[in-house]
């Protein structure tokens, strides 16, 4: 199996970078994080970490997902990454979040409107709801959980199943209502970009794990 | 066992099982989530009958635990930054009394401006304070240190503080796959702490008293002559470590394809692994460039540093902070270990306040040099156009 970002480096070998932009306080951070559990118990090497510019709530932030099937070296910041996903659309006023986008990559979005979203940016987007979702499963509008899920439901980067325990994991100090909660949530953002895979191939965009004969 | 962990569990983790008697800190960015992680663990009854202490400052800190050495406890603390050198006043009087405190620096930046972000700047203040110094390229070593840090500072020929530095955020908030220690394997690496001196409300002793000049030399003198031992016991730890733990994360230094090579390429912490990459690609290229990853700042390596260059013409190495007026600290270092020895010096400094050092700029940075294209010295490199005012 290799990605269509195997790099030729001493022998072929996978790796993945994933960009996550959005506002201090939704969860940006965490949604690196959360895959980088996740991909962790598939079998691969991952590394997650974030940037961001004040310790505020509401400042713009970005975190960076690396994901390979060996140890990951490269600490530096995801200028070409594989894919964007955007937690909070009003970051986009002030960060090019597209910037350095790989050819054959695309961005999931937490956006009401796809198509409007796609004239904007000029690449293809995967656009939900997530602040919508979000409210009506938690009450709060932390869209990282939703976008968790439909990255992952549109690349197929990790399993549901992989994704909802780590999700359970990963929210059991706030109690199981709430792990639950989001674990449900996560489902239903994952199954809902699950069904738009074919569009994926049929638009020439390129999957991480696409098999080479 | 493998588990993918934050930078800051990494540490509190390893602490733990090198079961502190004592640990006493104040939070700072980006170090908090450490002594979080600690107290969290203190308040699940997980640390024994080790005492947890929240001080009102980290100069509080530091100085709650060198009365706890003092007293023969094995002590912990974790800071970096301002927190790191409102502590300093107190840390060169514990390496003066010869106490063996362990700290974990979060490496940042220091002000003015302000920066949380990551640069070396705050332990380069404390290198000539007599604490051992060693850099860490990754969680994993950074959690293998903590008990090779203590068994090296309270060696008897040691008794020095120590300071194990990892990068605040590049490590520090990085969640990757770490191989967790198991407490049984700790034990029988790191005795428990067995000081050769011990104030007890019985039995007291003065620390670090007045010296007038009739003694105060032999004092420093043999704190001097501690560091200098030190270079061996910290080897023969290293090499412990990786007989027992099966990882071997090299000697002072780990040099690799330096012996053909015209360049050799050097760096400290984080940046490691990135510079790494760039010279194995450089040497796939079929340019003759060698890599060196500094481990042990404080004592220097200046012999390992010497034989490893010996073939060299040109030496580039990656500063991550300044020492105002004179070449950056780890060239001081590294010029000083060559100067027999006819081979230019490149210091670009990188990455000062956290900003990013992409793969580009450390691969054209390296081309630079290989291609005669930059000058010998400290440069920046990675900086804005910008227009300095001159009122």
């Amino acid at each position: 199996m290799t990605l269509f970002v195997a790099k030729k480096n001493g022998g072929v070998f996978i790796l993945l970078e994933v960009r996550f932009h959005g506002r201090g306080g939704q969860g940006v951070v965490t949604s690196a994080d959360v895959l980088a559990v996740a991909a962790f118990k598939e079998g691969f090497y991952t590394l997650s970490f974030p940037t961001f510019g004040a310790e505020k709530r509401g400042t713009p932030v970005a975190s960076f997902l690396r994901i390979s099937d060996k140890p990951v070296v490269l600490r530096d910041e995801i200028y070409e990454p594989d894919y964007v996903v955007i937690l909070d659309p009003t970051v986009m006023e002030s960060v090019n979040v597209v910037s350095g986008l790989k050819d054959g990559g695309f961005v999931v979005a937490n956006y009401p409107r796809e198509k409007e979203l796609e004239d904007k940016l000029g690449v293809k987007v995967f656009a939900i709801n997530a602040t919508k979702l979000a409210m009506e499963y938690l009450g709060r509008p932390i869209t990282n959980t939703v976008m968790v899920g439909a990255f992952a439901g549109i690349t197929g980067i990790v399993k549901l199943d992989t994704l909802k325990e780590t999700i359970m994991e990963w929210f059991s100090k706030k109690g199981e209502e709430i792990a639950k909660k989001n674990a449900d949530l996560v489902e239903n953002a994952y199954k809902t970009l699950e069904k738009r895979r074919d569009e994926v191939k049929k638009l020439g965009l390129k999957m991480p794990f696409e098999v080479k004969v | 066992m493998m588990k993918v962990v934050r930078g800051f569990y990494a540490v509190a983790y390893s602490v733990k099982l090198c079961r502190p008697d004592v640990i006493c800190a104040y939070p700072i960015t980006p170090q908090s989530e450490i002594v979080e992680n600690i107290a969290q663990m203190y308040a699940n009854g997980e640390l024994g009958n080790c005492e947890y202490i929240t001080a009102e400052s980290e100069f509080g800190a530091a100085s709650i635990l060198v009365g706890a050495s003092a007293t023969g406890a094995r002590t912990y603390t974790a800071t970096c930054s301002q927190g790191l050198i409102l502590m300093s006043e107190v840390l060169w009087n514990a390496a003066g009394m010869r106490l063996p405190i362990v700290l974990t620096i979060a490496n940042r930046s220091l002000s003015a401006p302000l920066s949380i972000w990551n640069d070396h700047q705050d332990s380069m203040a404390m290198r000539d304070a007599g604490i051992i110094q060693m850099y860490v390229e990754n969680n994993q070593e950074v959690h293998d240190m903590m008990p090779q840090a203590f068994k090296i500072a309270e060696n008897h020929k040691v008794m020095l503080p120590m300071m194990v530095c990892m990068d605040g955020y590049k490590l520090t908030h990085a969640y990757e796959p770490v191989d967790l220690l198991n407490q049984e394997m700790v034990d029988e690496f790191l005795p428990p702490y067995d000081p050769p001196v011990k104030m007890t409300t019985k039995d007291p002793y003065t620390f670090g008293s007045y010296a007038t000049p009739a003694s105060y030399m032999e004092f420093r003198a043999a704190v001097y002559n501690a560091m200098e031992r030190s270079k061996k016991i910290i080897e023969d730890v290293y090499k412990e470590w990786a007989e027992v733990s099966g990882r071997n994360w090299g000697g002072h230094i780990v040099a690799e394809n330096c012996e053909d090579a015209d360049v050799c390429v050097m760096a400290m912490g984080s940046l490691v692994g990135l510079v790494r990459e760039v010279v194995k690609e450089l040497r796939g290229e079929g340019k003759k460039v060698g890599f060196i990853k500094i481990r042990t700042f404080r004592p220097f390596p200046a012999e390992e540093i010497a034989k490893a260059v010996d073939n060299c013409q040109k030496i580039i190495v990656f500063e991550r902070s300044l020492s105002m007026g004179s070449d950056a600290p780890v060239t001081l270092d590294v010029k000083s270990a060559i100067h027999k020895k006819a081979i230019d010096v490149y210091s670009p400094v990188v990455g000062l306040g956290g900003r990013d050092v992409p793969h580009k700029l450390v691969k054209s940075t390296i081309e630079e040099v290989i291609e005669n294209k930059a000058k010998p010295g400290t440069y920046f490199k990675g900086l804005k156009d910008y227009e300095e005012v001159i009122v």
